[in-house]
């Protein structure tokens, strides 16, 4: 994570060094932009649909077995939780490409 | 990033405050701060009064304490102690409710934290990364030391290249596996938190800037939920981290056979 953010804070000046290059830069920060959308976009479906098929087995387990509904509540939101930090991982690199804007632009 | 932060008036007061007094014991330690900069910044205020707030609140419930007559506010927060105690209890075991000082206390600064983000004029502390950064770091060393407390340093460290029940020899593979996933748990745990709460105040600053008026109530609605769940989790993974810190093999052992004489 130090090294994103430091990525983020020095590349700028490389930018600036590399100022002949602007047209590359350009496409570099196009780029960035589509791939940040994209990552968030496959990130979030895959999520959902993992997310998806834990909730469906805990409801159907909860189903043929309510005594033990609180153990698989708490298991499943357990599970949940770290299927959900791996988008929300994606979800921070795509902020520091559109906000921090580690290539430029 | 910076446009969308507006100045919010009480950390305005409390820079015109103590700003001074601060920038003047920093200068030695060698950050200068230009006159009229903000010294403290709004995360740091925004925490301190949520400090500042719960030892109002806790001070005014315990002149009216009562055992026979107890208030409502007492009763919700012997609830919310009773619900912290029991979570304690099922992951870390009888020993569990003596760490429920700082599992406690985390869990209400990040409620409090959460939900403050919601509130005109304040913001969420911790949708800022060195908040949730400050709070994983705690936890982490809280349950290192305790998980030395309780089976002593060469045990726990043993416990890290050799797993109870695995041969010796896994060793020099076990223990970068394990410092990693060990530095990992902070990294997860602090962006976790911050990806949460920052991503869903920029949704409702995003939506506030289109349509300003209705619009970001359901996402606000949204940010309730999230929120506490969140400060759930963070408790929830605190306890686990605490109750795999410190249990030692008997009680595994004697765990194992209690989950299997449940089922």
């Amino acid at each position: 994570m130090f090294m994103v953010l430091g990525v983020g804070m020095f590349a700028p000046a490389y930018a600036q060094e590399a100022a002949g290059a602007a047209a590359a830069s350009s496409e570099l920060v196009k780029w960035s932009i589509i791939t940040a959308g994209f990552a968030l976009a496959v990130t979030a479906s895959f999520g959902a649909m993992s997310q998806a098929k834990g909730l469906s087995v805990a409801v159907e387990g909860i189903a043929r077995n309510p005594s033990a509904a609180g153990e698989i509540r708490g298991n499943l939101i357990l599970g949940l939780v770290l299927i959900e930090s791996l988008v929300i991982y994606v979800l921070l690199i795509s902020l520091i490409l559109f906000f921090v804007k580690p290539f430029g632009g | 990033m910076d446009k969308l932060e507006h100045e919010l008036w009480i950390v305005q007061a409390v820079n015109a405050l103590f700003g001074p007094a601060i920038a003047a014991a920093l200068r030695p330690l060698g950050r200068v701060f230009p006159p009229g900069a903000e010294v403290i910044p709004n995360y740091l205020v925004m925490a301190a009064l949520i400090v500042v707030a719960w030892t109002v609140l806790c001070l005014i419930v315990r002149r009216s304490l009562s055992v026979e007559h107890p208030g409502r506010l007492q009763i919700l927060i012997e609830d919310g102690i009773g619900a912290v105690q029991g979570m304690l209890h099922d992951y870390v075991g009888h020993k569990g409710p003596r760490y429920l000082a700082i599992v406690a206390t985390m869990f209400v600064f990040i409620l409090s934290g959460n939900l403050m983000g919601l509130i005109p004029g304040l913001m969420a502390p911790t949708s800022n990364i060195n908040t949730t950064l400050g709070c994983a770091l705690t936890v982490a060393v809280y349950y290192h030391i305790q998980g030395v407390k309780e089976q002593g340093l060469g045990a726990y460290l043993k416990h890290f290249a050799a797993p109870p029940g695995a041969p010796l020899f896994i060793a020099p593979i076990m223990l970068p596996i394990e410092i990693i996933s060990h530095l990992s748990r902070i990294l997860s745990l602090s962006l976790r938190l911050f990806g949460n709460i920052f991503g869903e105040e920029l949704v409702i600053v995003i939506l506030f800037s289109i349509i300003p008026f209705l619009v970001p109530l359901p996402m606000m609605f949204l940010g309730i939920i999230t929120g506490t769940l969140q400060a759930f989790i963070f408790v929830l993974l605190t306890t686990i981290y605490l109750g795999g810190a410190v249990a030692t093999e008997h009680e595994h052992h004697e765990h194992s056979e209690m989950v299997a004489g449940e089922v």
